[in-house]
């Protein structure tokens, strides 16, 4: 094997390590500004899979046309997630809204193989072969446009936090849950379209993963797991670090299966995890724990 | 032995005394009222109901939550097996190799997680993360047979060996019954010691329990690796009981989230949550499966969407478990001390 092969798997695996970072980015902003640990992410990411394969089976609409429309029904999704179900749990204790959310993990997982069946199902574009030569290195098209997508969306997010009102009073809302409530922020709202963005976030990953990946309805957890691993390598509540650390875990995982084998490597994710909380446990990019 | 069955009957009324006697000799006789069908579902039962105790020392005594003790109970699985198909070695062998090993493996999870002060719904994610390292990592270990999986030679169900852990439902079922009855026991010995108390200060305030003088790094410690030994011996019934390992079953996420249902819906951190949640839990589950058989009803997934239900409307309406309510109805609360 040449260089040429490993720059080329290392090339594929940072641009799919984009759209996991957008999907961990979704978990980091929940966790951030909610406090609550969303063990359905991944789960909610396969909600937004398959309707991407469904629209695209029915009516040939492309995943990445749809991108913002699954964003949007999973906003909504969110929004309503949060306000009705998630929001009483805000002051129970950690253990009690992580087992709230893993019922809802479970009872997605299994709506979606009763619907859908166990079977893979997968978009096929136009475009899915098609692949641009840059130098020595050949991209994958798919991929490319995937990780196009999934940068755009993180700049439109980053921008939403930094420069509106809305963005400032969630941010607010993450740094001082009291202060927030004393100048009168209408906490609860602002809770539930954090949520929803999370789940836009996820949902447009999700969309994006279409494109690279088949769709099985037991995805959900090892996504959610994957997506835990990244917020927690890149640094809990570090929007940076959970691209940081999707690219890291992406990159990590091409190589691996490359060197190895591909079905051993989410064990090097989990390694990668283990080293990070050894020898940095506020990750990569985060804050120091107090 | 009379001090130590007043130390465990201290503190319970006559009534709570007498309903356990009861549900024992119920349990006890199983055998000669059930149907085969029963005593399997009741094997699963038990089952749960000892991996919900084993469980509930870890989370409702000293509040470290995992989600990873499939870890455990495949470790306690896979060691006794191979050491049976390769070298002829029995399952209680077996076990006592395996108690060590599943315990240093808690210790190390425990070592990483609180050393560096990884803790709550971090240290759950790390233990799911080393559960998943082992499910990927034993369906690649070719000394256990990767991901084709392991195979016991089947039972001869006329003749009983206890010793070789071979022999028919029945046998398992007082084997399992005299498992769940000892983790009760040493659950409620656990929990009358002084590291109970300790445990206990850990899980309500674990600075303040610092601050008391208790050297939390260590009770939590010991915590995991009693609940990891503990947990092993489930998976050595599992092993002989099913004769067939998969890392991708043994090790599954699944399998650690059924073990913690039992005792959520029970009652975490309570003595006999978990036994009552496994009994609810199963029963229930079956109720529907066989429910949805008889309409001609064959959905893959519906019985973990019925559990997801069940969590999630026990989670929403009864965060205490099912057992502190019913207890009170009872009338077998114990007195608050």
């Amino acid at each position: 094997m040449g260089l040429g092969v490993y720059l080329n798997v290392a090339v594929a695996g940072v641009l799919t390590g984009l759209v996991y970072g957008l999907m961990a980015l979704g978990l980091s902003v929940i966790f951030g500004v909610v406090r609550v640990v969303n063990f359905a992410h991944g789960e909610m990411m396969s909600i937004a899979m398959y309707i991407a394969v469904v629209l695209f089976s029915s009516f040939h609409l492309d995943p990445l046309v749809m991108l913002v429309p699954i964003a949007a029904v999973m906003f909504v999704f969110g929004y309503a997630l949060q306000a009705g179900l998630i929001n009483p749990f805000i002051t129970r204790p950690e253990h009690s809204q992580f087992l709230l959310v893993v019922a809802l993990a479970i009872i997605i997982v299994n709506a979606l193989l009763i619907i859908f069946g166990p079977d893979a199902r997968t978009v096929q574009t136009s475009y899915a072969y098609d692949s641009f030569e840059i130098g020595p290195v050949i991209v994958d098209a798919s991929k490319a446009y995937a990780a196009a997508a999934a940068i755009v969306v993180t700049v439109a997010l980053f921008a939403f936090f930094r420069f509106t009102l809305i963005g400032k009073a969630i941010r607010a809302c993450a740094d001082n849950y009291t202060g927030a409530l004393v100048v009168g922020l209408n906490v609860n709202r602002l809770y539930a379209l954090t949520f929803a963005l999370g789940a836009a976030c996820v949902g447009a990953a999700g969309t994006m993963m279409t494109l690279i990946t088949d769709v099985t309805p037991a995805l959900g957890p090892g996504y959610t797991l994957l997506a835990f691993v990244i917020v927690i390598t890149g640094g809990l509540g570090s929007m940076p670090g959970a691209l940081v650390g999707g690219v890291l875990i992406g990159l990590t995982e091409a190589l691996a299966g490359l060197l190895f084998t591909p079905s051993a490597k989410s064990m090097f994710a989990f390694g990668i995890l283990v080293l990070v909380l050894l020898f940095r446990p506020q990750g990569i990019l985060g804050r120091r724990l107090t | 032995m009379a001090a130590m069955i007043a130390r465990l009957t201290n503190g319970l009324s006559r009534r709570a005394l007498g309903l356990l006697a009861a549900l024992l000799a119920v349990l006890l006789a199983a055998p000669w009222i059930a149907n085969d069908y029963l005593l399997t579902v009741l094997i699963v039962i038990l089952y749960l109901a000892y991996t919900g105790q084993a469980w509930n020392i870890m989370m409702g005594f000293a509040g470290q939550l995992s989600l990873g003790h499939a870890i455990y109970a495949g470790l306690g699985a896979y060691i006794p097996a191979v050491l049976f198909t390769r070298y002829g070695i029995g399952p209680w062998v077996g076990f006592l190799a395996a108690i060590p090993i599943a315990a240093l493996c808690g210790a190390i999870i425990g070592f990483l997680a609180f050393r560096f002060g990884v803790a709550g719904v971090y240290f759950a994610i790390l233990t799911i993360a080393f559960a998943e390292f082992a499910r990927i990592g034993f369906d690649h270990l070719t000394i256990v047979n990767a991901s084709a999986g392991l195979f016991l030679p089947v039972a001869q169900l006329s003749h009983n060996d206890l010793w070789r852990l071979r022999g028919s439902p029945t046998m398992f079922y007082y084997v399992i019954l005299a498992a769940t009855v000892i983790a009760l026991i040493l659950s409620r010995l656990l929990l009358r010691s002084r590291m109970g108390y300790f445990w206990l200060a850990i899980r309500e305030d674990e600075q303040a329990a610092r601050a008391a003088g208790i050297d939390t790094f260590r009770y939590k410690m010991y915590a995991v690796m009693i609940s990891a030994a503990v947990t092993s011996f489930a998976g050595v019934f599992y092993a002989f009981f099913y004769n067939n390992l998969f890392p991708e079953q043994v090790f599954n996420i699944s399998r650690s989230i059924e073990m913690i249902l039992g005792p959520i819906i029970g009652g975490i951190g309570t003595l006999f949550g978990p036994i009552l949640g496994a009994f609810v839990l199963t029963g229930l589950a079956e109720s529907v499966t066989s429910a949805l058989a008889a309409f001609g009803v064959d959905l893959p997934g519906a019985k973990q969407i019925f559990y997801g239900i069940c969590l999630l409307l026990v989670v929403v309406a009864l965060p205490e478990g099912i057992w502190p309510w019913l207890a009170r109805r009872l009338g077998v609360a114990e007195r608050k001390r």
